[in-house]
């Protein structure tokens, strides 16, 4: 589990490592908390010839509040995320799925922003940031430039980020007053989703006012259930709606099939995860 | 005398283990070493047409590139030492491949660098060609007529077939008859996935060749057996080869066994005269060290109305893998004597096949024979009660060995010394609340609740304790099965005792001074247990099937006596008495009816100052013993499971479980605790997550821990454990062995619950690991689920 020889840098600045990453080219690739790439390397699946180590960028850690969004540094990790009281209150949703991303040994070195760029179908942030209409931040060397999430999450671990940009923060909408739930099935506490379901809700009044739901590992990006939302909103906040708006929740989707479950598993999975999910949500 | 025997004490060893003060193999560094890594083949059958390393010789650091047709010569065909039959087909097993690759993984060429990194930079400059030859991946298929063949010099893929017939044997009837003469006959098929044994410290291996003798660190469970065969096979003097194993960090039978790597690095070393070192990665490892389990167990029983049993006919494919490893043909013949379990029913008969696939060679692990066969026999008691209409509790009272039919000559042929399964069983059903779980259980049917509930039931024996050696021999295995002690008393009291018993992990050198400490009446501290080292514990047989209490405690036990023995002559003559009239009694020698006294560090003095000896004794007070048992020992208990099954999801949950088992004495309880808890996660993790899963062309996909599941703590429940005390009548200190019961007994115990979860709704099975999917779909195919 020797990597194969890269040069390394650590910039102290964003400047500093966007202008890293144009110098390096095709072959350099950023070094955030090396949740997925220090695996890859060690395997040698890829060997790219620079790394750019992110973690000397204190500029990127940390979670602000914004007035109506919260501002959450790329290289804020996974524990501090968890804890944060901010994110506690205005985004809760990230907090539940990021309770459940590897063990904690990762989740005091993985971060928030290489979770996101890494874009793993089966991670457990990219569901979430799509389901809370999150914004990210991207600087290059032209600038900066802001890519909502429905557009940032591209194909299998590709993002609509350039060779030579950096996600560099996250903007997060805080939904006051809505209840969150994420709804991760996997086969033992460490590993990826098999598929998880991101439920956001807000009821008033005893109807569902306004409902998102993005889903985990149903396809090469997450993608959104938007048959289930739209089959939820204005519906009173029962089982029976939520029941029935959830049997929509694989259209749309396209699964893929791996040694933990076939398509159509995934599929039915998707049903009942996101029943289980609303349902949380709406309790919470 | 038993002050320490019996003591829940910490572990000597884990001070240095947690801290990180170890001493593993791959911590090993000498002056001038190399380092080696190897080129492994990406297809799993294959002639080589050529091997191109010009340009891998050429890459910084790297000393020397070697081909299987280099090396051929010297490295001669890795051992099997277990010729099941006068018959077996056996291939040469090349430690390098020569001319044909047979399992993905297999060496096909060595690098030798400066640094690690270097040999592992250069490994993909060497360039080999392949020309892809047809694959034998299923057991079936691989039986079945016009076969392609993995050795097609052997003309079949079926190595051996070896058959226990109990008429033949005189140890009990003719199963056909019982067949045909049946009220009741259930017949299932049950697969026992291929595992990988998955210990902590991946294998790793330093060879020092001196010009005058040659040095090998091993992170092995065997160094006297690795010894032997090395000798035996690479030409190396066994009087100019020592073997250490350092601290090994676990091995669950995946490092008994004389490897490609060993053989390599001794090789290599002695070809370049330089000290090699090679640790290997974690994939490497999945994909070359020895897998376990791997069988196609069809089983049929026999019984009448009431239920009692009658008969068991066995017919097992047990794939072996592309060559046979060491006591590979051996291990599904472990589980010949085991199928009876602890019934008593009157005729059996056991068919083994042994076949070759183009897979990583299998070999012993954890269990080794036993896990398979309690699983297959427990599981089909459950599937006899359903087909019955039994309670399977009742079923299995009504068919076991009761306490006071001990000693036991079973239908396969072994005795059972002693047991008390009724004890066992009432204890586990008071823990685990048996009958509060069936109401349950009742009315989450009545109320259809998606999620349902299953009780499974296992109540195993297993054997330990190999082995005598006579069983052994006849068997026809290569080794004996008895155990080495040697006690060097030192001038100021403190003891050296050198065991032959090689641990892992299993706290030896804590367990073995609890019973020097109580014989020799010394303190627990002053005792230092030396192993792993053929210089320093010159005989042995090493350790493995929970053998090393049993037969390498008793050898201890043995050692001791005949200290004591020779102190006592001291004693009496020093105090000018009889040595039968000298009582010895926590560390002091007595005159009886006298208050003279002695100390037995008084006594160590004056033998080895020996100034004052009685005529024609020898100075010094050490001692040599070995203990060859005269049968196995055999651990029992009773497993309770309570899993929840989601119908939705097909997930299984462990609600409850419950094992009370039966160890024979115990000398350290925590140790015990501590084998039964990883006992249990590993039988649970083949029961629920656990896989080596090849795709068509060969390749094993689950060669990371992201795709080969492993549980950790919070996978696993809550474990109630209890245990009943019912001694060993085969060795003086009343013990069985711990080491594998919790792994044998558990994957029952959790299938037969997640099947039973769902019986009601029509399935009578589902294939191991339990997976969601597989559960969900099981559902599926007989229109339940939600």
């Amino acid at each position: 589990m020797i990597p194969a020889a890269f040069d390394y840098v650590a910039p102290t600045s964003v400047e500093e490592a966007v202008r890293a990453l144009a110098e390096g080219g095709e072959d350099a690739k950023v070094l955030a908390g090396g949740q997925s790439l220090i695996p890859v390397l060690r395997m040698r699946l890829a060997a790219p010839t620079l790394l750019v180590d992110l973690s000397g960028l204190t500029e990127l850690t940390g979670v602000h509040d914004e007035g109506d969004s919260l501002l959450i540094g790329a290289m804020t990790r996974h524990y501090e995320v968890q804890r944060d009281h901010l994110v506690r209150e205005h985004a809760r949703l990230l907090c539940l799925a990021t309770d459940t991303v590897a063990d904690p040994q990762i989740r005091h070195r993985g971060t928030f922003g290489g979770a996101l760029a890494h874009a793993d179908p089966a991670g457990d942030l990219p569901a979430p940031a799509l389901a809370l209409d999150a914004v990210m931040v991207c600087a290059g060397p032209h600038g900066t430039r802001e890519v909502p999430a429905a557009e940032f999450f591209v194909d299998y671990f590709t993002t609509a980020l350039a060779p030579d940009e950096l996600l560099t923060h996250v903007r997060v909408p805080k939904l006051p007053g809505w209840g969150a739930h994420y709804e991760k099935f996997n086969r033992v506490a460490q590993a990826w989703s098999i598929v998880a379901v991101a439920a956001a809700v807000e009821v008033s009044g005893g109807v569902i006012a306004q409902a998102r739901v993005g889903l985990t590992n149903m396809g090469p990006t997450p993608v959104r259930a938007r048959g289930v939302e739209e089959a939820l909103v204005g519906q009173p906040a029962t089982a029976e709606a939520i029941t029935t708006a959830a049997t929509r929740a694989a259209e749309g989707t396209d699964p893929t099939t791996d040694g933990n479950a076939d398509a159509e598993y995934r599929a039915h999975l998707a049903r009942v995860l996101t029943e289980r999910a609303v349902t949380a949500a709406v309790g919470a | 005398m038993t002050v320490e025997v019996g003591k829940a004490r910490r572990r000597k060893e884990d001070a240095r283990l947690i801290t990180g003060a170890a001493r593993w193999t791959d911590n090993i560094r000498l002056a001038g070493m190399l380092h080696m890594a190897l080129v492994r083949s990406p297809v799993a059958h294959a002639r080589i047409t050529s091997v191109d390393v010009t340009a891998a010789v050429r890459m910084p650091g790297v000393l020397a590139v070697f081909t299987g047709r280099d090396l051929a010569e010297e490295q001669g065909s890795l051992p099997c030492a277990w010729p099941i039959t006068e018959d077996m087909l056996a291939p040469p097993a090349p430690a390098v491949a020569v001319d044909e690759v047979n399992f993905a993984g297999e060496v096909v060429a060595v690098v030798v660098a400066r640094s690690a990194a270097e040999a592992h930079d250069a490994l993909e400059a060497v360039d080999v060609d392949y020309d892809e030859l047809p694959v034998v991946l299923d057991l079936e298929a691989a039986v079945a007529e016009g076969a392609d063949l993995v050795h097609p010099d052997l003309g079949s893929n079926k190595s051996a077939t070896w058959v226990y017939d109990s008429a033949e044997a005189g140890a009990g009837g003719d199963v056909e008859q019982a067949i045909a003469e049946a009220e009741v006959v259930v017949a299932r098929t049950f697969r026992q996935q291929r595992l990988i044994p998955a210990f902590m410290e991946p294998r790793s291996v330093v060879v020092d060749p001196t010009p005058d003798a040659v040095t090998m660190w091993s992170s092995t469970q065997i160094p006297h057996i690795l010894r032997w065969m090395l000798a035996a096979t690479v030409g190396v003097p066994e009087h100019k080869l020592r073997v250490i194993a350092p601290d090994v960090g676990g091995g669950f039978g995946g490092k008994l066994q004389v490897t490609p790597e060993e053989v390599i690095a001794l090789v290599v070393a002695r070809r370049l005269g330089k000290p090699v070192k090679w640790t290997e990665t974690r994939t490497e490892s999945m994909l070359s060290a020895h897998h376990g389990r791997d069988q196609v167990q069809k089983v049929v029983v026999t019984a009448k109305r009431d239920g009692t049993v009658t008969g068991m006919r066995v017919e097992l494919l047990a794939d072996m893998g592309a060559y046979l490893r060491l006591v590979a043909p051996g291990v599904p013949i472990l589980g010949a004597f085991m199928y009876n379990a602890i019934y008593k029913f009157p005729a059996y008969k056991f068919i083994c096949h042994n076949v070759f696939t183009n897979k990583t060679p299998t070999d012993a692990y954890r269990g080794a024979g036993r896990p398979e066969a309690t699983f297959a026999v427990e599981r089909i008691m459950d599937e006899l009660a359903a087909e019955l209409g039994m309670d399977p509790m009742e079923l299995r009272r009504k068919n076991w060995i009761n306490h006071d039919e001990f000693p036991f000559d079973t239908v396969a042929g072994l005795t059972y010394d002693s047991g008390n399964y009724e004890a066992a069983t009432a204890r586990a059903v008071e823990l685990f609340g048996y009958e509060a779980l069936r109401r349950e259980q009742n009315d989450r049917r009545a109320n259809g609740d998606p999620v349902q509930l299953g009780i499974g039931i296992s109540t195993y024996t297993e054997m330990c304790g190999l082995a005598p050696s006579r069983v052994l021999g006849a068997l026809r295995y290569a080794a004996g099965g008895w155990e080495h002690a040697a006690i060097r008393m030192l001038p100021t009291g403190k003891v050296e005792l050198i065991t032959g018993t090689s641990p892992h992990g299993q706290g030896h050198e804590t367990a073995w001074s609890q019973i020097v400490a109580d014989r020799l009446g010394v303190p627990f501290e002053d005792v230092e247990v030396l192993h792993g080292d053929t210089q320093v514990a010159p005989r042995g047989m090493d350790t493995y099937g929970s053998r090393s209490l049993a037969v390498g405690g008793t050898a201890i036990v043995l050692a001791a006596e005949k200290v004591l023995a020779k102190a006592r002559t001291v004693a009496a003559h020093l105090m000018e008495c009889a040595p039968d009239d000298v009582d010895f009694s926590a560390g002091t020698f007595s005159v009886r009816g006298t208050s003279t006294t002695m100390s037995l560090g008084d006594v160590v003095v004056a033998a080895h100052v020996a100034h004052d000896l009685p005529e024609g004794v020898e100075p010094g007070l050490d001692s040599d013993a070995a203990f060859d048992p005269d049968n196995f020992s055999f651990p029992h208990g009773t497993h309770l499971c309570a899993t929840e099954v989601d119908t939705r999801t097909g997930r299984v949950t462990i609600r409850k479980y419950v094992c009370v088992d039966d160890v024979g004495k115990v000398v350290n309880p925590l140790i015990v605790e501590g084998q039964v808890h990883g006992g249990l996660a590993q039988g649970i993790a083949q029961a629920l997550f656990e896989e080596a899963v090849h795709d068509e062309g060969g390749t094993l996909t689950t060669a990371t821990f992201a795709d080969y599941l492993l549980p950790s703590a919070a996978d696993l429940p809550h474990f109630v454990t209890d245990r009943t005390e019912t001694p060993a009548e085969s060795n003086p200190l009343g013990v069985k062995g711990v080491g594998e019961a919790g792994t044998i007994a558990s994957t029952p115990a959790v299938v037969n619950a997640v099947v039973d979860a769902v019986r009601h709704m029509g399935v009578d099975d589902v294939q191991m690991p339990c997976t969601p999917m597989r559960v969900w779909k099981a559902l599926q195919a007989v229109g339940g689920g939600a």
